[in-house]
């Protein structure tokens, strides 16, 4: 389906997370941010999200184990940064699927 | 001229198929085929989600490697200390060292508890119990024969783990298990998962979502576990969440061999980077990856094993003729869910496709998708000797195609 965020039309699944990661704007992340209650964002933030999004592009596993031992942020700043559920919020803000489970 | 020699390590369940597949389609006069394994024991490993409620005999459940090798193919108990791919051998224990033309690797997963502070010692297996090795399923059987009931963790570390669906299982049989002997009253079952729920794809999560609330398992989501206070008992999370235990069933970080490890092949769990598609190295073009031991974003599961080795047999085929790969591995994957008092769910899925509703495995049936029933349990009991008989001796599953078919509306 189709969501204007940030005044851009993107394709977004019914969970409001991009299909399409190539459509990310940092406008449209500081958008969905303030909807998760996230931010302003900051340079860690985007730190974060640049790793996420690297990470995607190369189909790798995302968990928060591999994010606290990435020397980009520990996993307790990762909590800090995104608060209430850090995979579940950095991957909708960095435009990139959620991390699930097989059902 | 001698023939060329095709080495598995790993003679578990996806070694042991892709030796039938591969010893069936290579003539012994071209290519020699060995097995290392560094134990003897071959566990049907669905088994330990029900053992440790007190059904089975432990030789329906455990039986030896060697009794399911093809004939043709050398089994042999060895400790693989370094697997070399750019001089194609591998060195074994005791310092002997083995040549190959091409390799498969199926070392598996194995749990790793050491990985969390405070889940071994004093409390493990006392308080704090796993069900993912034959030890653990045996003594949380023990513990739950005589347990009086109190709060009931069921617990997963971080992902990926080996059969993801298990621990929530475990949490349903749980359920009936106490109600079944009248003390369900006297326990309180918490699911802690590390994912955003108990179901997190949209079709099962709007299917399955009121399961949990039904049975009365709480739940606490996006729980990453800093450590474990064995003596206070409870998991404490990176954001400081405290969740109170007197019965911790976890199911600690899973890692690939440590021989992944010690031969600098594997990402930061072990595991090893494989073409999703076809299953080989992305590094190395004469090894090939199969079942636990990859690193593709498939569950980590017998059923993918089948549809992997299927598949990897095939492409071996083609690339001992020189000929290109085929990109087929599709994530093909499915499963019972056993969701307590004698019923089961099922789901069949891939990469692209969710777990969906419908008839399978043809579309009237007999079983239904992601849809409780009593023939979904049946079925995942029959399972055992469907294993036993077919899988582990390389004969097909007739009626249950590799390539996942497109639910009709999807």
């Amino acid at each position: 389906m189709q969501k204007t965020i940030a005044g851009t039309t993107v394709e977004v699944n019914e969970e409001g997370y991009l299909t399409d990661m190539s459509q990310w704007t940092t406008a449209i992340a500081d958008a969905i941010a303030a909807e998760e209650s996230v931010g302003p964002l900051t340079e860690s933030h985007h730190k974060v999200l640049n790793y996420l999004r690297d990470l995607q592009k190369q189909s790798a596993t995302i968990t928060i184990r591999g994010v606290g031992k990435s020397g980009v942020v520990t996993t307790k700043e990762l909590y800090d940064l995104f608060p209430g559920g850090p995979l579940k919020k950095a991957s909708k803000i960095a435009g990139i699927p959620k991390p699930v489970g097989c059902i | 001229m001698n023939p060329k020699h095709l080495l598995i390590l790993g003679g578990g369940t996806a070694g042991t198929m892709i030796a039938h597949h591969m010893r069936r389609n290579l003539a012994a006069a071209d290519w020699k085929i060995t097995v290392l394994d560094r134990d003897e024991d071959h566990y049907y490993q669905p088994g330990f989600l029900l053992y440790p409620f007190g059904h089975y005999r432990r030789d329906q459940i455990v039986k030896q490697k060697r009794d399911f090798m093809p004939k043709g193919v050398d089994f042999q108990i060895a400790e693989v200390e370094k697997i070399s791919p750019d001089a194609h051998s591998v060195s074994l224990k005791g310092g002997s060292t083995v040549a190959y033309d091409l390799l498969v690797i199926a070392t598996g997963c194995r749990t790793a508890p050491e990985e969390t502070e405070g889940m071994l010692g004093a409390e493990w297996r006392k308080s704090i119990f796993d069900f993912y090795t034959f030890d653990g399923a045996a003594a949380l059987r023990e513990k739950l024969a005589t347990w009086e009931g109190g709060k009931l963790v069921v617990h997963v570390t971080e992902m990926p783990v080996k059969c993801p669906v298990a621990p929530l299982e475990f949490a349903f049989l749980a359920e009936s298990f106490f109600r079944e002997r009248g003390m369900r009253e006297r326990v309180q079952i918490t699911y802690v998962t590390p994912l955003t729920g108990a179901f997190t794809k949209p079709k099962a999560a709007k299917k399955l979502g009121h399961l949990l609330g039904d049975k009365g398992i709480a739940l606490e989501t996006d729980f990453a576990v800093e450590k474990i206070d064995a003596e206070g008992r409870k998991l404490i999370c990176y954001d400081g969440r405290e969740v109170p235990f007197d019965l911790l069933v976890t199911t600690p970080t899973n890692m690939g061999s440590e021989v992944i490890r010690d031969s600098g092949l594997g990402d930061d769990l072990d595991f090893v980077p494989t073409h999703k598609h076809t299953l080989q190295s992305l590094k190395y073009p004469d090894v090939f990856i199969l079942g636990d031991a990859t690193n593709v974003p498939a569950s980590k599961a017998g059923s993918v094993a089948h549809f992997e080795s299927e598949a990897l047999s095939a492409n071996l085929l083609r690339h001992i003729a020189g000929q290109p790969l085929v990109e087929d591995f599709d994530g093909h994957s499915n499963c019972f869910i056993e969701s307590g008092d004698g019923k089961a769910l099922l789901i069949d899925f891939n990469y692209e496709i969710e777990p969906h509703e419908g008839g399978f495995p043809f579309a009237f049936g007999p079983m239904r998708l992601l849809e409780e029933s009593r023939l979904n349990h049946l079925g995942k009991l029959a399972f055992r000797h469907v294993y036993w008989q077919i899988l582990m001796k390389g004969r097909p599953l007739l009626g249950i195609s590799r390539i996942k078919k497109a639910p009709a509306n999807a």
